[in-house]
């Protein structure tokens, strides 16, 4: 029961309006999509929405498409922006193409990529799916940035992930190389670490940038 | 940016200039031991401290060995011989332009694995190395066993044990240096495929060269532009084949060459070390890492600060320097003794008065000028730069540095910028040099700023404190006004200067407890550089102010600055200062000092006038100095504005101390 890109749409911005800022639905006015597309009626045809008075509610089934559509949409604007490096307008554009694509297990596939982030590019929630319960439940916390170490946690360095090549040869000479053993002993002001025998102070623009695995 | 082709840059100083000895290039990462090698072999002395990056020149210096002389060279360090930094280049152009007779590698024997990655670049350039495993000590004292015979085996090159704090090892490597140098082929290699690209690339290079062609390659590969323009200009119409055949090696490896490059040298590094190093089973937690812990966490640190500055800065510099001692030199030795018996001797031998003047009159060379360089300056910076040299030595900077990195990230600098801000409070003219370890352009014009305006140097404290002590509120308003003016304008100039957020980061080195001899020698280099930098200006001040006197030019100038001081609401004598701040701000504040003993001035104006003149044109030495470091506009345009914003600030401070009564 695939649904078309509009109906994916009108869900999401239900979910924004009727969960997020807690009306319970949206005015029909309102919304972006015109109140006579057909794809209102695919959706109230598969008893996902209730369309009464001029308003728009989910129904039980269809709060939970809305929570899994915004998942995706959100997801694949974290896709575009961590990733693909693709930002601003020309990223939300993207991520909208690309959002109905996350479909059948791909979401948790790039879910599990991103390293189950909680929130979107513009710091809305991406609430949680199955993959992020199970990662939570067996503890795999995957590859972290520093800044996600508390003082005290030791850790292996997976990668740096800079565009930067000077601060890249710069870390890889001060001992900040993968597979290399890196503790945390202090996080503020400054991410004091060691490696080896030598101890590094960093700001944090640069601690988010060597990733770790814990 | 090309260094090629000027031997000898101006980064040198020409003590000793190619006689055709052989020549000791010491290189290797900041903070191992360098110049304390290299002050033990020639038996100069180069400025050392327990922090990275001390030395930014190169310095030479020279020692003979069973009747032969060598020339010793110092460098900077570097991480790598891929320079990053304009310190890194400077050392780096010693290997690439110099032909030494020897390398001498330093390194720090705790971190041996992380630091002969850069012995294995040295040895695959195929330079006559010889390691020294330094700080040999400290390892033992943390449990750590180093097989110095082993790894010279692994290496194929001579290897040393040392601790050249202590003298250990130096008559070992003095041998090294007399013996027969040789570089040897590498006994380690890569895996194949990079070597097949290293040799693809080595193939194209024909000409000759001081270092490998396998090294050459490596560095073409890593986008080093500077040995790029060393091959074009070698090469001739070649190049354009190794150009070709760098470039499409970069594509094809642009995911991670780096990585790899460094993965693999890791690797070669493991081999190497393995059985040669090894570690305690448990981590040996030294006294020095407890105290470390304490200085770094704000909740002890900033207290610890606080302690610091108030005995260091506060009884040692300002009560026990300015205080004690200054009136114990100035008020019993000249003003009782020496300035009465030498004016009796000079109105005794030389009859005419104007040249009586010249020498012992109001403003004469020897009780004026030598009167305020030693008997008020030099107890106050001697007390400052024995408090800075211990502070130095302990290790304490690079964890006010990162204490402080937040801080200084608002005004556009990061916590790297401690250094000369610190070391501003002792000369400001030793700093703005000082402010060329801080790496953008951007972060130096921003510190030079701020060192021009709201830092005041030692001798201008010292004075200033002693003015102001008897009115606790003026002082306050003093302090108060500079450290608002320090944020503000630093706050300013990062919004102005354009330009992005510098990064962060530095090597904490283990905290020491300073050498009572290393102390003392580098507090005495720094008041002879000191002294010389003065006296000379003092001197001069005094013969400008008393040409200016008998030519009545003098009072012409106070006339005209009348107005200003009335603007100011200070009395017109004050003029005097604020001319004599133009020679140095020391100067003018020791004027000041003058002017209060007559009673001339109450304490709002006192205020006043500190203010102005703190935050006045610097003195001329620091301006030449700005010239020299920042060049002639960046420099003029600095002191105008500065010159300006004193001048208003004391206007506006003036309004404000008479409509609110505070001081």
């Amino acid at each position: 029961m695939k649904l078309s890109d509009k109906a994916e749409e009108i869900l999401e911005a239900l979910w924004i309006e009727s969960e997020e800022r807690g009306t319970g639905y949206a005015e029909l006015d309102r919304m972006e999509i015109d109140a006579c597309d057909p794809a209102y009626h695919e959706l109230s045809a598969q008893a996902l929405v209730e369309i009464r008075d001029g308003r728009i509610y989910f129904r039980p089934e269809g709060r939970e498409e809305g929570r899994m559509t915004i998942r995706r949409h959100r997801l694949a604007e974290r896709l575009m922006m961590d990733v693909l490096n693709i930002r601003g307008e020309s990223g939300d554009v993207k991520a909208c193409q690309f959002e109905h694509l996350l479909n059948e297990g791909v979401d948790s596939k790039v879910c599990t990529m991103l390293n189950h982030p909680a929130t979107c590019p513009h710091g809305k929630p991406i609430p949680p799916g199955d993959c992020c319960e199970e990662a939570r439940k067996s503890g795999d916390l995957g590859v972290v940035p520093l800044t996600e170490l508390k003082p005290g946690d030791d850790g292996d360095i997976a990668y740096i992930q800079t565009e930067d090549s000077k601060k890249m040869q710069k870390l890889m000479a001060m001992g900040v190389l993968p597979g290399n053993r890196i503790s945390l002993l202090q996080a503020f002001p400054s991410y004091i670490f060691r490696v080896g025998f030598s101890e590094f102070a960093i700001d944090s623009a640069m601690a988010r940038e060597i990733f770790v695995r814990r | 940016m090309s260094f090629f082709g000027k031997k000898g840059s101006c980064h040198e100083t020409p003590t000793v200039s190619s006689t055709g000895a052989k020549k000791v290039a010491l290189v290797g990462n900041p903070n191992v031991g360098k110049s304390v090698l290299f002050n033990a072999l020639t038996g100069a002395y180069v400025t050392v401290s327990n922090y990275p990056g001390t030395s930014v020149e190169v310095s030479r210096g020279t020692t003979t060995i069973n009747g032969e002389e060598f020339e010793v060279i110092d460098t900077p360090g570097m991480y790598s011989i891929l320079p990053i930094t304009e310190e890194e280049r400077v050392a780096r152009e010693i290997l690439l332009t110099e032909r030494p007779h020897l390398v001498l590698h330093v390194l720090d024997a705790r971190n041996l694995e992380r630091m002969l990655p850069m012995t294995l670049q040295l040895i695959e350039a195929e330079l006559p190395v010889v390691l020294v495993v330094n700080i040999m000590d400290e390892a033992a004292r943390m449990g750590l066993e180093i097989d110095i015979p082993l790894l010279s085996q692994r290496l194929g090159i001579p290897v040393i044990g040392a601790a050249t704090a202590k003298k250990v090892g130096v008559p070992e490597i003095r041998a090294a240096i007399a013996g027969s140098s040789a570089s040897t082929i590498a006994p380690f290699g890569y895996s194949r495929l990079m070597e097949t690209d290293i040799a693809g690339i080595a193939g194209c290079l024909k000409a000759d060269y001081i270092l490998s062609k396998k090294s050459l390659a490596l560095l073409l590969l890593q986008g080093d532009t500077e040995v790029a323009d060393l091959v074009r200009d070698s090469e001739g119409e070649g190049f354009a084949q190794v150009e070709a055949t760098v470039r499409e090696k970069r594509f094809e490896r642009r995911e991670s060459f780096h990585l790899d490059l460094s993965m693999e040298r890791k690797a070669i590094v493991k081999k190497v070390l393995d059985g040669a190093f090894r570690t305690p089973q448990k981590r040996v937690v030294t006294l020095a890492e407890r105290i470390s812990r304490l200085t770094v966490r704000p909740s002890t640190g900033v207290p610890l600060l606080l302690v610091v500055l108030y005995f260091g800065l506060y009884q040692f510099v300002g009560v026990f320097g300015a205080g004690t001692l200054v009136d114990f030199l100035e008020g019993k030795g000249f003003e009782e003794f020496f300035n009465p018996w030498i004016t009796a001797v000079v109105k005794g031998n030389v009859p005419w008065p104007v040249i009586q003047e010249l020498f012992v009159g109001e403003y004469g060379i020897i009780t004026l000028g030598f009167r305020y360089a030693v008997g008020i300056i030099l107890p106050i910076v001697a007390t400052f730069f024995l408090f800075f040299s211990v502070l130095e030595d302990s290790g304490y900077f690079p964890r006010l540095a990162l204490l402080v990195d937040r801080v200084f990230k608002t005004m556009g600098l990061t916590g790297r910028a401690v250094i000369p801000m610190v070391l501003g409070f002792g000369c400001d003219t030793m700093a703005t040099m000082v402010t060329r370890t801080l790496e953008t352009v951007r972060e130096r014009v921003i510190a030079t700023v701020l060192l021009a305006l709201a830092i005041p140097c030692s001798a201008q404290l010292g004075v200033i404190m002693s003015l102001l002590s008897k009115t606790p509120g003026a002082l306050l308003v003093w302090g108060l006004c500079l450290f608002g003016i320090f944020l503000l304008v630093g706050l300013l100039a990062s919004k102005v200067l354009p330009g992005d957020t510098p990064m962060f980061y530095m090597e904490i080195p283990p905290m020491r407890l300073p050498q009572f001899s290393n102390v003392l020698t580098k507090t005495y280099t720094r008041m002879q550089w000191y002294f010389m930098e003065i006296l000379p200006l003092f001197i001069l001040a005094s013969v400008l102010l008393w040409l200016g006197k008998v030519t009545h030019f003098f009072e012409k100038m106070i006339e005209a600055m009348t107005p200003v001081m009335a603007s100011l609401g200070l009395p017109k004598e004050s003029a005097v200062a604020f001319i004599f701040g133009f020679f140095r701000r020391d100067y003018g504040a020791a004027g000041l000092y003058d002017l209060q003993s007559k009673g001339l001035m109450d304490a709002r104006q006192l205020t006043v006038a500190a203010v102005t003149l703190t935050l006045f044109i610097p003195c001329v030495a620091q301006f030449l100095i700005m010239k020299k470091e920042r060049g002639w506009k960046v420099a003029i345009g600095i002191g105008l504005f500065v010159s300006t914003f004193a001048f208003g600030t004391g206007w506006l401070l003036n309004r404000f101390l008479l409509l609110t009564h505070l001081v």
